[in-house]
């Protein structure tokens, strides 16, 4: 049951937490989930292209997938519950008791203005993650140039950069799209002899 | 009579809900324009207004935007009970097929040809992160302290192991203190 009631509290606590989005949680997925050792960062990345890939709210894929993984469905029922409650409980109260009220609050305004900025910051601190983890073997920048380099794999440098370039001619090309390519793109160059 | 159309609504919140859910992909702000065409022009549950004023709260609240949006209608709509249909319905999708996803989801993996597509696929993910930090750049107002903030935000990110819920409450606690001053600062220039 303990382990259980963790699983929930961490969730909860990252539901809570998530200002701006999906994407907002990975730093704390990151944190919270991979630091507790529930899911590797590499399955963590995957699971973002899978989560792009099927319907629903990343938020509620993440935390079914991470339950269902580390304690099967009952796991996963504590796991999305905590993730969704947050949600449901602050917009339970906005919209029953201050509605009017919350919309011109400037304390709330103010504490989002610095938020964002913050989020910003830790989002692009994940992507930094993400990339390490896709083109350098998952070397982080604190352990220095050697490791980067050591690690480093350029058929996947080449892999992005290809991306980059459809995603610069192709603008609003779909998530789904993209990962279809990134795959084809990664089989192939598995076929290639180097 | 009443208890009947009662009823009824609460099954058409959770079925509603539970077609945004299945239906939309990546979730966040991909689902907003079917929110919209299900709860304002289908069903009229909500108006024009209410649906951006709950785009509002749901930006400046924390969660997950479908559940935020969810739970709004509902409670709207039917009150309580109503919310609790709507969650329910707009969560179930996902909740159900990833389940079944991650029983036969490992071993899936483990498939040399599945594996060398994810290791493309992780450059996807990439771009499609840093994509999310474009957007979100052009939500925060260009001033000497928010950029800072995001910068070190990144830096203590990057190169410590504090928790990233403090450096959030850090932040929020900065913007209350930061827009109080501007505040205060504009109201005296105005006097």
């Amino acid at each position: 049951m303990a382990a259980f009631l963790e699983m929930f509290w961490v969730f909860f606590k990252i539901g809570l937490f998530t200002i701006g989005g999906g994407y907002a949680m990975i730093p704390m997925i990151t944190d919270q989930v991979v630091g507790k050792g529930w899911l590797s960062l590499p399955q963590l990345i995957d699971f973002i292209a899978v989560s792009e890939s099927t319907p629903g709210p990343f938020a509620v894929n993440i935390a079914t997938f991470v339950g269902m993984e580390q304690a099967g469905v009952l796991g996963a029922i504590f796991t999305t519950l905590g993730v969704i409650l947050p949600s449901f409980i602050i917009i339970y109260l906005i919209s029953t008791l201050f509605y009017d009220r919350f919309i011109g609050n400037h304390i709330v305004q103010g504490a989002l203005s610095g938020i964002r900025p913050a989020v910003l910051g830790l989002i692009a601190s994940a992507a930094l993650t993400v990339l390490l983890s896709a083109v350098f073997g998952g070397a982080e920048i604190t352990q220095g140039v050697g490791a980067l380099i050591e690690g480093f794999r350029l058929p996947s440098l080449i892999i992005l950069l290809i991306l980059i370039v459809i995603k610069r001619f192709k603008k609003k090309i779909h998530p789904i799209l993209l990962i279809s390519v990134a795959a084809a793109l990664g089989i192939l160059f598995s076929l290639l002899p180097f | 009579m009443k208890n009947a159309s009662s009823t009824n609504k609460y099954w058409e919140l959770f079925s509603t809900f539970f077609k945004i859910g299945a239906f939309t992909f990546g979730g966040g702000y991909a689902m907003i324009p079917l929110i919209q065409r299900e709860t304002v022009e289908n069903h009229e549950w909500i108006s024009e207004e209410d649906m951006m004023n709950m785009v509002a709260i749901a930006e400046s609240t924390p969660g997950v935007l479908a559940v935020n949006s969810a739970t709004f209608v509902g409670c709207r709509v039917a009150g309580f009970w109503g919310a609790v249909c709507a969650t329910f319905g707009v969560v179930l999708p996902s909740f159900v097929l990833i389940c079944i996803l991650s029983l036969f989801y490992l071993s899936f993996l483990q498939n040399k040809w599945v594996a060398a597509a994810f290791s493309g696929i992780r450059c996807a993910v990439v771009l499609l992160m840093a994509n999310a930090v474009v957007k979100l750049s052009k939500q925060v107002e260009f001033s000497f302290i928010y950029i800072l903030l995001a910068v070190l935000a990144f830096v203590l990110a990057v190169f410590t192991n504090i928790d990233t819920i403090l450096i959030l409450i850090a932040a929020g606690v900065i913007g209350v203190f930061y827009a109080t001053w501007k505040k205060n600062s504009t109201d005296r220039k105005e006097a």
